[in-house]
């Protein structure tokens, strides 16, 4: 059972009051009429599917009933951070340096 | 927060056209309450008079959910001069004055419980005074208030809910939205020993069997 901090409530609960609502930062397009049938079909049905950190939207649905955001590991399943609908995160991948052929 | 920061008269005149008083028209009906059917009354007096749970309803008061936003100062004075009393603005707060208490709900959602009767007189207050974009919603009859105390009254809370009721993080006067049993529940406490449940009408019988079923290692006094 995860302990889930809500930033609207400000304190712990169970995760019993919660739901997870999938990927987090997924922007709709701002022309939908523009978009090709793949990009489209991108936004719509595309997810990640990340071993490891995933940011995620969640939802305090039996509490104060807000939406916030989750950065998650999906192999540990810690909790690494939960921040604001609007907020960006501070834990994120590392990327790695692109090719070995430097080292 | 909603960006919507003004009002046309156009608008402000839509927001009181679909006020009206849900009471029948004598003034002297309530309706009735979901848990009518419990008989509380009666089993005040024939039921056991002694025991570790405490139990009444506050039944037929006036449900009122307040959507507005935290930042404006304007709104804020609004509620203020009608209700007595400041919004609680801290989460998971509540204030009382007289028969107006006020729960924080959400960061812009507050319930605030009146007596039935004066539940529409509020109401229009809040039409002809409060500016801005918001919203007042009368929930009357979607709810009904649940006084719960006694000896082990926080034990009974810790079967039915996951949350801790330690007097050091759960004080007087501290609200939550929380799971109660496979329900839902507005949970106030209004003493060390004494809660408050705001519970839905189609969950009240539901929680009527809970209760007593989790009291009967304590004993359940019904109060009138
Ligand atoms: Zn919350």
């Amino acid at each position: 059972m995860l302990h889930i901090y809500c930033p609207h409530c400000g304190e712990y609960r169970d995760e019993e009051e919660f739901h997870s609502v999938g990927q987090a930062h997924i922007a709709r397009p701002l022309d939908p009429e523009a978009c090709s049938d793949e990009e489209w079909g991108e936004y719509l049905f595309f997810r990640k599917n990340p071993r490891g950190l995933h940011h995620e939207l969640w939802v305090h649905s039996a509490g104060c009933r807000k939406f916030f955001n989750m950065t998650r590991d999906t192999q540990t399943y810690e909790i690494k951070e939960v921040y604001k609908i609007g907020e960006q995160p501070t834990v994120v991948v590392q990327l790695q340096a692109v090719s070995g052929a430097q080292s | 927060m909603s960006d919507v920061t003004s009002t046309t008269k156009l608008e402000q005149a839509a927001t009181k056209a679909a006020v009206m008083n849900q009471l029948p028209a004598d003034k002297e009906s309530l309706g009735q309450s979901p848990l009518h059917h419990a008989d509380f009354a009666s089993a005040a007096k024939r039921g056991a008079q002694k025991g570790g749970i405490h139990l009444s309803e506050l039944a037929l008061l006036g449900h009122l959910t307040l959507r507005c936003d935290a930042g404006n100062l304007e709104q804020l004075a609004a509620v203020e001069a009608i209700l007595g009393v400041p919004l609680p603005l801290t989460p998971l707060t509540s204030v009382e004055k007289g028969a107006y208490s006020v729960r924080w709900m959400s960061p812009d959602e507050w319930l605030i419980l009146v007596p039935g009767l004066e539940a529409f007189s509020i109401e229009s207050q809040f039409r002809d005074a409060m500016p801005g974009h918001y919203s007042l919603v009368n929930s009357s009859g979607g709810s009904t208030v649940l006084m719960l105390s006694g000896d082990n009254a926080v034990e009974l809370l810790q079967k039915s809910t996951t949350i801790d009721w330690h007097l050091s993080v759960f004080p007087v006067g501290k609200v939550v939205s929380t799971l109660f049993a496979k329900s839902t529940a507005t949970i106030r406490r209004t003493d060390d020993q004494r809660f408050e449940l705001i519970i839905r009408r189609s969950f009240a019988d539901y929680i009527w069997l809970w209760i007593q079923d989790a009291s009967l290692e304590y004993g359940l006094v019904i109060e009138a």
